[in-house]
């Protein structure tokens, strides 16, 4: 049981959580996820860590709700507990002196951008991050990327906020601009696509962080398989950080639509349930 | 060591062996196991298994000759003392049938019901061997001795020795390290018992369906364990929660790694990624740990009309009898060997075509095709024929070229086989690991690995094996952290 210490929401459906995880907090690294369940019968769903305090013993999770369980989670409230939390899990992010690196956050794909981000800063990079959501309520996490990046570009679809338009005009703009050694792009599936799409025209290497469906979470099922390089690889201990341009993501935009009608008429069902 | 003669020779079994002659006992029919309708048990997740009466079980318990040399007990991997136990069940004391059980054996309930007795301690009973008759029923009789002292509520709790404060960890909570958690209880140590997953009991829990072991009987005995003082800690794993460095700095003095197989094999065919293709492990995992046939629980599980299940092992019995127990219309067994080769357990063979489970042997999937949705319809299928017997022993399956056809599906199970997982082992620096097979190399005689205080068991080592097995290691790595321990004083 882990109690939730903190609540905050950044927009109507985005929800950050400070959790209570002492063993967690002190191993994690940049890149590492965790798997909660809610209650008793609750799924495992895997969430990446976006900040940890080893003093305080806590983790960082920002959630986005979107079906029953994220809704569920996104319903507690501070004092209140989460029945499971493991991790952390997958492989840290690899940090190196690259030279300017381009860091790319779709959505609440920012809030697992931002350790790498700091990361990135502290191994001495110039860092270029750019923040990316269909509007300005659904930028997050703004002040803390900007702690840890030389410049911020902000971009969203309506114009609301920051310049009009998706993640990869910014890309362009900044490589057009200036030498971009590696690029990390996390958020949606398909916004990663088109990230990797941009930089492999560049000839820029690139990591995407990969969010696909897991159940254990531990290497046990290959429910989160994808293929990279035209081989079968598992996202939870292979990954979940892998070359972009070798992603099938075609593929993997498929697999995880796999459970599309359950979930939907499990929202239905939970929804009409609240009503 | 057991003195198996003086026991014999002890007044109450001579008694008891002198009350019916030999020849009647010989002459007596194997008892049939009760069992629920074939057709009723598709539609639910109750035991197939009811369990013998206290009638079947004192009756088969005649059949026992009581031989002078129980060729049985070598037939057991724990060496449970089998003719005593059945001589206890014959003299109707089945509460001290369950302890003389106890003595070796950790999980007998457990056992009593996933043991491959056929190949084990029944393919060494006298009848089998000498009189070509069908063995005394030594499963049967075990699981009745269990069930009998769980049922009674007088579950005895072994005695253990004084504590010795020396604190030690078993990594997984499957079969090997129930058993060697309760070895090191009862030799007074401080057990923790570390798993990564939200339940106790591995694939006592996530892997063997309800219907084959009720989850209440696993429990119970991760209760009594838990009454001997061992801990227990769920959603930590070891070298990425908290690493073996720390434990180790946190005072535990011997560690026994079992983390399992838990590694899915796929078999790298065009269209295997598509959607409704799940490992054994996921597929069984998400009915039997998540239970996501239950309305109630929140993961989801793709039904199938079509289900076929890759593979002819006890795992691919399991999950094709679940697909039978979700609603499968129809569901096939696809398997590259004849029956013959099969490494199922008889019994499981049997119960799944009692069931209406439809076996393609000598079948071998190639390519599967999948909808503009992702969704698998069908399988290309490759018959295939009997070779020369390969390095197993068994005879090899050599493909029919020109033979392949389609079969529509819509849920298909991979289970041919998983490999050890690797988190545990990549963790440790320095840990011996086979390097094809990716498994924990240890000495056999005490399952100690090349580091001196880490032992190793079940299937990180084996790659793959059975419940009795990872559970003989359990004890067999006891024995050795003991004498491993008491040696560094």
């Amino acid at each position: 049981m882990n109690k939730i210490v903190k609540k905050r929401f950044f927009s109507e459906n985005v929800v950050q959580f400070v959790v209570e995880a002492p063993e967690i907090a002190r191993t994690r690294k940049a890149g590492n996820f965790v798997i909660i369940r809610l209650d008793e019968k609750g799924e495992r769903v895997p969430l990446t860590i976006s900040e940890a305090d080893t003093e305080k013993g806590t983790i960082t999770i920002v959630v986005q709700r979107i079906g029953v369980s994220t809704y569920k989670l996104a319903a507690l409230n501070e004092g209140d507990y989460i029945h499971d939390v493991v991790g952390p899990l997958g492989h840290p992010t690899h940090i190196f002196k690259a030279g300017t690196v381009l860091a790319c956050g779709g959505g609440v794909g920012v809030a697992p951008l931002l350790p790498i981000v700091q990361a990135f800063k502290e191994a001495g990079n110039r860092v270029v991050s750019i923040l990316a959501a269909r509007n300005k309520d659904l930028i997050i996490l703004e002040d803390e990327i900007r702690k840890y990046s030389d410049e911020v570009i902000i971009m969203t679809d309506d114009g609301s906020y920051g310049k009009k338009g998706v993640v990869t005009v910014g890309m362009e703009d900044v490589i057009a601009r200036e030498k971009v050694d590696f690029c990390v792009a996390i958020g949606p599936a398909i916004m990663m696509k088109f990230c990797s799409l941009t930089t492999q025209k560049h000839e820029i290497p690139t990591v995407v962080s990969l969010n696909t469906i897991m159940v254990d979470g531990t290497g046990m099922c290959g429910a989160c398989r994808v293929k990279v390089d035209g081989k079968t690889r598992f996202v939870c201990v292979d990954g979940p950080e892998f070359d972009a341009h070798k992603v099938d993501f075609n593929e993997m935009l498929m697999r995880m639509g796999a459970y599309k009608e359950q979930e939907k008429e499990a929202f239905e069902a939970y929804k009409n349930a609240l009503a | 060591m057991t003195d198996y003669k003086a026991e014999r020779a002890e007044a109450w079994r001579e008694e008891l062996r002198k009350s019916i002659p030999a020849k009647d006992r010989t002459n007596l029919e194997r008892v049939e196991m009760p069992m629920q309708d074939a057709v009723e048990r598709r539609s639910n997740n109750l035991e197939v298994n009811l369990g013998l009466t206290e009638e079947m079980a004192v009756k088969e318990s005649h059949r026992c000759l009581d031989c002078a040399n129980p060729t049985c007990v070598t037939g057991c991997p724990v060496n449970v003392n089998i003719p005593k136990f059945i001589k206890k069940i014959e003299a109707k004391d089945f509460l001290g049938a369950a302890a003389v059980i106890k003595e070796t054996s950790t999980l007998p309930a457990v056992c009593g019901r996933v043991c491959p007795q056929e190949k084990q301690c029944e393919s060494k009973c006298f009848y089998t061997q000498k009189l070509k008759k069908p063995a005394v029923a030594i499963g049967y009789l075990e699981r009745f001795a269990a069930d009998y002292e769980r049922e009674s509520g007088k579950m005895s709790i072994p005695e253990c020795e004084k504590p010795n404060g020396i604190k030690v960890a078993a990594i997984g909570s499957g079969p090997a390290s129930l058993a060697w958690a309760a070895d090191m209880a009862r030799k007074g140590y401080d057990v923790t018992v570390f798993e990564a997953l939200h339940e106790i009991g591995g694939v006592l829990k996530y892997g063997i369906p309800e219907f084959r072991l009720p989850k209440k009987i696993v429990d119970v005995e991760i209760e009594n364990l838990a009454k001997m003082g061992v801990k227990f800690l769920t959603n930590t794993i070891i070298g990425r929660t908290i690493t073996l460095e720390t434990l180790r700095e946190r005072g535990f003095k011997a560690f026994f790694i079992a983390a399992g197989a838990g590694l899915p094999r796929f078999m790298n065919i065009p269209g295997e990624n598509a959607n409704g293709i799940f490992s054994s492990n996921e597929y069984l995992t998400r009915v039997n740990l998540m239970h996501a046939a239950d309305p109630e629980y929140d993961t989801p599980v793709i039904k199938g009309k079509n289900v076929m299940v890759v593979g002819g092992g006890n795992t691919a019995m399991d999950s094709v009898r679940t697909a039978k127990r979700l609603g499968a219309e129809r569901a096939m067994i696809v398997y590259r060997r004849s029956e013959d080769e099969m490494p199922a357990r008889l019994e499981e063979v049997h119960h799944a075509k009692e069931e209406g489970v439809e076996f393609l042997t000598l079948n071998n999937p190639v390519e599967y095709l999948a909808n503009d949705k992702g969704q698998v319809q069908q399988a290309k299928i490759q018959k295939m024929e009997l070779g020369e017997p390969d390095a197993s022993g068994r005879r090899s399956p050599i493909p029919v070229e020109g033979s392949e056809y389609l079969v529509d599906t819509d849920v298909v199970v991979v289970a041919v086989g998983v490999s050890p997982n690797p988190i545990i082992t990549s963790a440790i620096e320095g840990l011996d690991v086979d390097p094809k097979r990716r498994t924990i190399i240890v000495n056999p005689e005490n399952n100690q690995s090349n580091i001196s205080d880490i032992f190793a068991g079940g299937d990180i080592v084996r790659g793959g094996a059975t419940v009795i097995l990872a559970m003989g290691d359990g004890r067999k790595a006891a024995e050795g952290a003991d004498e491993y321990l008491k040696s560094l004083k």
